[in-house]
Order: structure tokens, then C-alpha cells, then sequence
């Protein structure tokens, strides 16, 4: 929802600190089941994943998560799906050129990650997203170090 | 600054003869050439026809001859259809323009994207100006599908694998890889303005090696920019070339503010020409002013003259302003003593600005 993740992109640095707290502890746990249950349980992970994102995050399941170098603000919101923004048409009020109702999802991103600790890893360059990965589990994608 | 600006001698029987690269140059253009040896240049757009005449492309361009170091080809701008910008390179580069062609994200996937980048190379081009672009909304074809496959930034770093490692991005090797001098837009003057700069830093990074900005009508915006910009030793990395537009009446300047996204106008803009006896005049000396202020700013390498609709006083503008110096940029024909003076042919004009509104 658009309000829960505004709240989070203005709330970066806790939820960075969540995230470098638990993120270990995830990807320990999602080794140990895929060498227990190879592929079986992929579906209600993925699942879990979709839920648990989208719900604070409006995760759109790119499946190569930015979430933490981008300000904790899900840039496949961009309606121009930019990895790395802001584009040039941002309004004036700091809204989105193509939805004026929706604020610049870059312009969270920035702010987000000026909060954070590791904030500075926005100016990272990023590739656009690889098509064949849409709707795939980023966090299978890392237990598996694929 | 070496003046290595004698081109006359290296052209055949054909003007569109590709020149020689020099040495620590990625392209064999003239627009590199010119930028790399210091001098203060000049670029303007041209609007692509809505026809299939070579000759309107060329009469368009010719308003510009020696005004100008190098014609950008916009490709569908604000989303609306015209010819491709691929299509007007490559009748200007046959007349030995050296055009910089636009590309934008919005149109083709990566696979098209790449094609036309070795095709543009292969007629002749030698400088992209690699664009995210404008939303499908904005334009004439609002149900059209937006691809944004890439975004700029990808763009760059897609041009320089092809260009410098000689292959596609799925790892296959070219044959000849395509030398393009390439570029990146950039707008400081909308938010996050903090973070301009640090888009722009990452758009060099990415590959940047010129760069041509929106419409700078703010130019305390613009000096807090570049200032900010040579404290990184952004200026030494990249030419940076910043946007002028033309405004016709305090109207068009109103209607552009409100509905061009990513354009900034500040009220004193539009004051000036709302008091102007003479808007369309005044919006000329505005461009004139800019263009002076924008020179006198440390790290900028030139202007870019966006004058749509205008297009016929790109000329007059670039004399009065008086940026080019005593500089000629090199025209098709033999530069005559009735360059430098701005009598533009009448009939043609005529005919150019009936095609253009
Ligand atoms: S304004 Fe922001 S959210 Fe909207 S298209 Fe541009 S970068 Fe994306």
C-alpha cells in the first residue's frame, strides 16, 4: 500500500537495522530448507516473500532485490521501471512525472537512503532488471548464491 | 586548447567521407573533436518531419549552418510519432552533418536498442545521446505500449560494452565494434536537487562522456549545480553542455511550466515577458542573456539551443550572444560572406514553418 511503504522509505534506518539484524539468520535458514527440500518448497516461499514485501514495501517480485541499497523504496514502482533515478521529469512538489498523484519514487529512494548507514550505496550503477527472473524469489536467489 | 578544427582538407569528392580518428578519441566525429579542443561549442535540435523528404530534413538543418557544432536528432520527443531519429541522421550525416542521435529507452527493448546502435554507427554516426524518455502519456499515442526495458544509465553502460569490449550484452562478440562519442542528459533544475549531482556522477560512471542538459532558465540554480559539480572534478570527467529554450509569450512559457514535466521557469522569467512590449523578441534576448551567463559559469563546456519553433532564429541568437566567438562550426557549403549575417531565404522559411506548425 501507498501509505505503509511511504512510511517505510521515511523510515530507512530502522528497517535497515531489521534487515541487517535478521538477514543472516534468513539466508541460514532458506540454505538449510532448499538442501532439505531442493526446489519443493519454492512456491509458498516465494509466497512469503510476495507478501511480506508487498505489503511494506509494494515489492513487485523483480526477483533481484535493490530494497536495501535503494533507500528501502521498491524502484519497480517507477512507472518508467528506472533502476537507477531519478528521471528528469520529476514535478516541482517532488511528484512523479508520469502520476502526478504518486510521489517520485526516486525522490523516497534518495531521501531513504540518505538515512541509512549504508545509504551510500544508491550511487552504485545498477543494470536494468533481467526479464526471465519476474516473479522470482530474490531471497531463494541468494540462499542459492545464484 | 589545440585548434585542430581544419576539417576542409579531409573530405573526398563526398562530404559524408567519414574523417580520420584522433588519437585518445573514441569516435571519428567532429562534434568530439571540436568539444575535446576547448572550445566553447554550440548544439541545437532538429524537429524531425512528419513526411518521407530527405530534402525537408536538410532544409531544417540548413537554418542551423554555421551556428552550430552538432544537430541533435530527437527521437520521438514528448512521445509523439515523427521520423525516427535514425532515419534524419542518416540523410544528415550523408550531407556531412555530424548529428548526435537520441535515443530513448521507451520505444525498444535491449535487443533493438543494440541493433540500432550498430546500424547508427554504420551510417555514419558518431555521438548518442543515450535518454531514459518521456512517458507514452505525454504524447499522441497515449495507448502505445511503454517499454523502458533500459533505463539511461543501462543505456550508457550497454553503448560502452559494445563500443569498448566489441560485444552485445549477451556476451557475443562484434565484428567492427561501433566508435560512438556518447552522452547523457541531465536536470538540475527539478528534485531531488540535492541529489542532481550525484545522478550526474553516476551517469559519468556509467560512461557519460558528454552531456546535455534540460532548459536552464535559472541560472543561481544552475551555479549552485555546477558548483557543486567541479568540487567533484565533474567538469574534468565529461563536457557538460547546458540547455537553452526559446519562449515565444508569457503564455507558452505558463503552459510549458504546468505541463512539460521536468521543466523549471521562475516567476521573473515569466515577468519579463509579460511586460515586453515585444514578447517574442524578449524570449530571444532571454535565450541571448542565458547563454552569456551560462558561458561565464566555471565547468561548462557549451550550449545546448532547443529552439522548437523557432528555429529559424537560431542563427541570430547564436550571433548576438556572441559565445562562438570569432569560431565558424563548419557548414556543408563554403562558408560565404552571407554567413554571420542572418538573412535566412524567405520562400524557405515559409515553407519550413508552414511543415513545422
Ligand atoms: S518521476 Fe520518479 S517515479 Fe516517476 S517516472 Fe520519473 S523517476 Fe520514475
Amino acid at each position: 500500500m501507498y501509505a505503509i511503504r511511504r512510511w517505510s522509505s521515511a523510515h530507512a534506518r530502522f528497517l535497515e537495522r531489521i534487515y541487517t539484524a535478521t538477514r543472516p539468520g534468513i539466508l541460514a535458514g532458506l540454505r538449510g530448507v532448499t538442501r532439505l527440500f531442493g526446489r519443493r518448497l519454492d512456491t509458498p516461499i516465494t509466497a512469503a516473500e510476495r507478501l511480506v514485501k508487498g505489503v511494506v514495501f509494494d515489492c513487485q517480485m523483480c526477483g533481484d532485490c535493490v530494497l536495501s541499497k535503494t533507500g528501502m523504496t521498491c524502484p519497480m514502482n517507477c512507472p518508467k521501471s528506472i533502476r537507477n533515478g531519478p528521471c528528469g521529469g520529476v514535478r516541482e512538489n517532488g511528484m512523479c512525472e508520469v502520476k502526478p498523484e504518486m510521489r517520485c519514487v526516486w525522490v523516497d529512494a534518495w531521501n531513504g537512503a540518505a538515512k541509512m548507514k549504508d545509504g551510500d550505496a544508491i550511487k552504485d550503477l545498477e543494470f536494468a532488471v533481467d526479464h526471465s527472473r519476474i516473479g522470482q524469489s530474490s531471497w531463494l536467489r541468494l540462499a542459492r548464491d545464484e | 586548447m589545440n585548434d585542430d578544427l581544419d576539417f576542409v582538407e579531409e573530405f573526398g569528392v563526398n562530404p559524408g567521407d567519414p574523417l580520420t580518428q584522433r588519437p585518445g578519441h573514441v569516435s571519428h566525429g567532429r562534434f568530439e573533436r571540436v568539444v575535446r579542443s576547448g572550445h566553447f561549442v554550440v548544439t541545437t535540435e532538429i524537429a524531425p518531419p512528419d513526411s518521407v523528404d530527405p530534402d525537408e530534413v536538410l532544409a531544417r538543418a540548413n537554418l542551423f549552418d554555421g551556428y552550430v557544432d552538432a544537430i541533435n536528432a530527437t527521437d520521438g520527443s514528448g512521445a509523439n510519432c515523427h521520423m525516427s531519429s535514425l532515419g534524419v541522421c542518416a540523410i544528415l550525416t550523408r550531407a556531412g552533418y555530424s548529428p548526435i542521435i537520441q535515443f530513448s529507452c521507451r520505444d525498444r527493448n535491449r535487443i533493438a536498442m543494440q541493433g540500432d546502435l550498430l546500424s547508427a554507427a554504420a551510417l555514419g554516426v558518431c555521438s548518442v545521446l543515450c535518454l531514459t524518455g518521456d512517458d507514452v502519456g505525454a504524447g499522441d499515442h497515449p495507448e502505445a505500449k511503454p517499454v523502458f526495458d533500459l533505463d539511461s544509465i543501462s543505456l550508457l553502460q550497454t553503448t560502452k560494452i559494445l563500443r569498448d569490449e566489441s560485444r552485445f550484452l549477451s556476451g557475443r562478440q562484434l565484428d567492427t565494434a561501433p566508435r560512438l562519442f556518447v552522452g547523457a542528459s541531465i536536470n538540475p533544475f527539478v528534485p531531488p536537487l540535492e541529489n542532481r549531482v550525484d545522478q550526474l556522477a553516476k551517469k559519468i560512471r556509467a560512461g557519460a562522456e558528454f552531456i546535455q542538459s534540460q532548459y536552464c532558465f535559472d541560472i543561481e540554480r544552475l551555479r549552485t549545480f555546477m558548483a557543486r559539480a567541479c568540487d567533484l572534478g565533474l567538469h574534468e570527467k565529461s563536457y557538460i553542455i547546458i540547455g537553452v529554450g526559446v519562449l515565444g509569450s508569457a503564455q507558452t512559457a505558463r503552459w510549458l511550466r504546468a505541463n512539460v514535466p521536468g521543466v523549471h521557469i521562475p516567476d521573473a522569467i515569466i515577468k519579463r515577458l509579460e511586460d515586453a512590449p515585444n514578447p517574442k523578441a524578449e524570449g530571444r534576448r532571454i535565450a541571448v542573456d542565458l547563454m552569456q551567463q551560462i558561458k561565464e559559469t566555471p565547468g561548462v563546456s557549451g550550449v545546448h539551443l532547443m529552439a522548437y519553433r523557432h528555429e529559424k532564429w537560431v542563427g541570430e541568437i547564436v550571433k548576438a550572444s556572441g559565445v562562438l566567438g570569432d569560431r565558424k562550426p563548419w557548414a556543408p557549403e563554403p562558408l560565404d560572406s552571407t554567413i554571420g549575417v542572418v538573412t535566412p531565404n524567405d520562400e524557405m522559411l515559409d515553407n519550413l514553418t508552414s511543415t513545422v506548425s
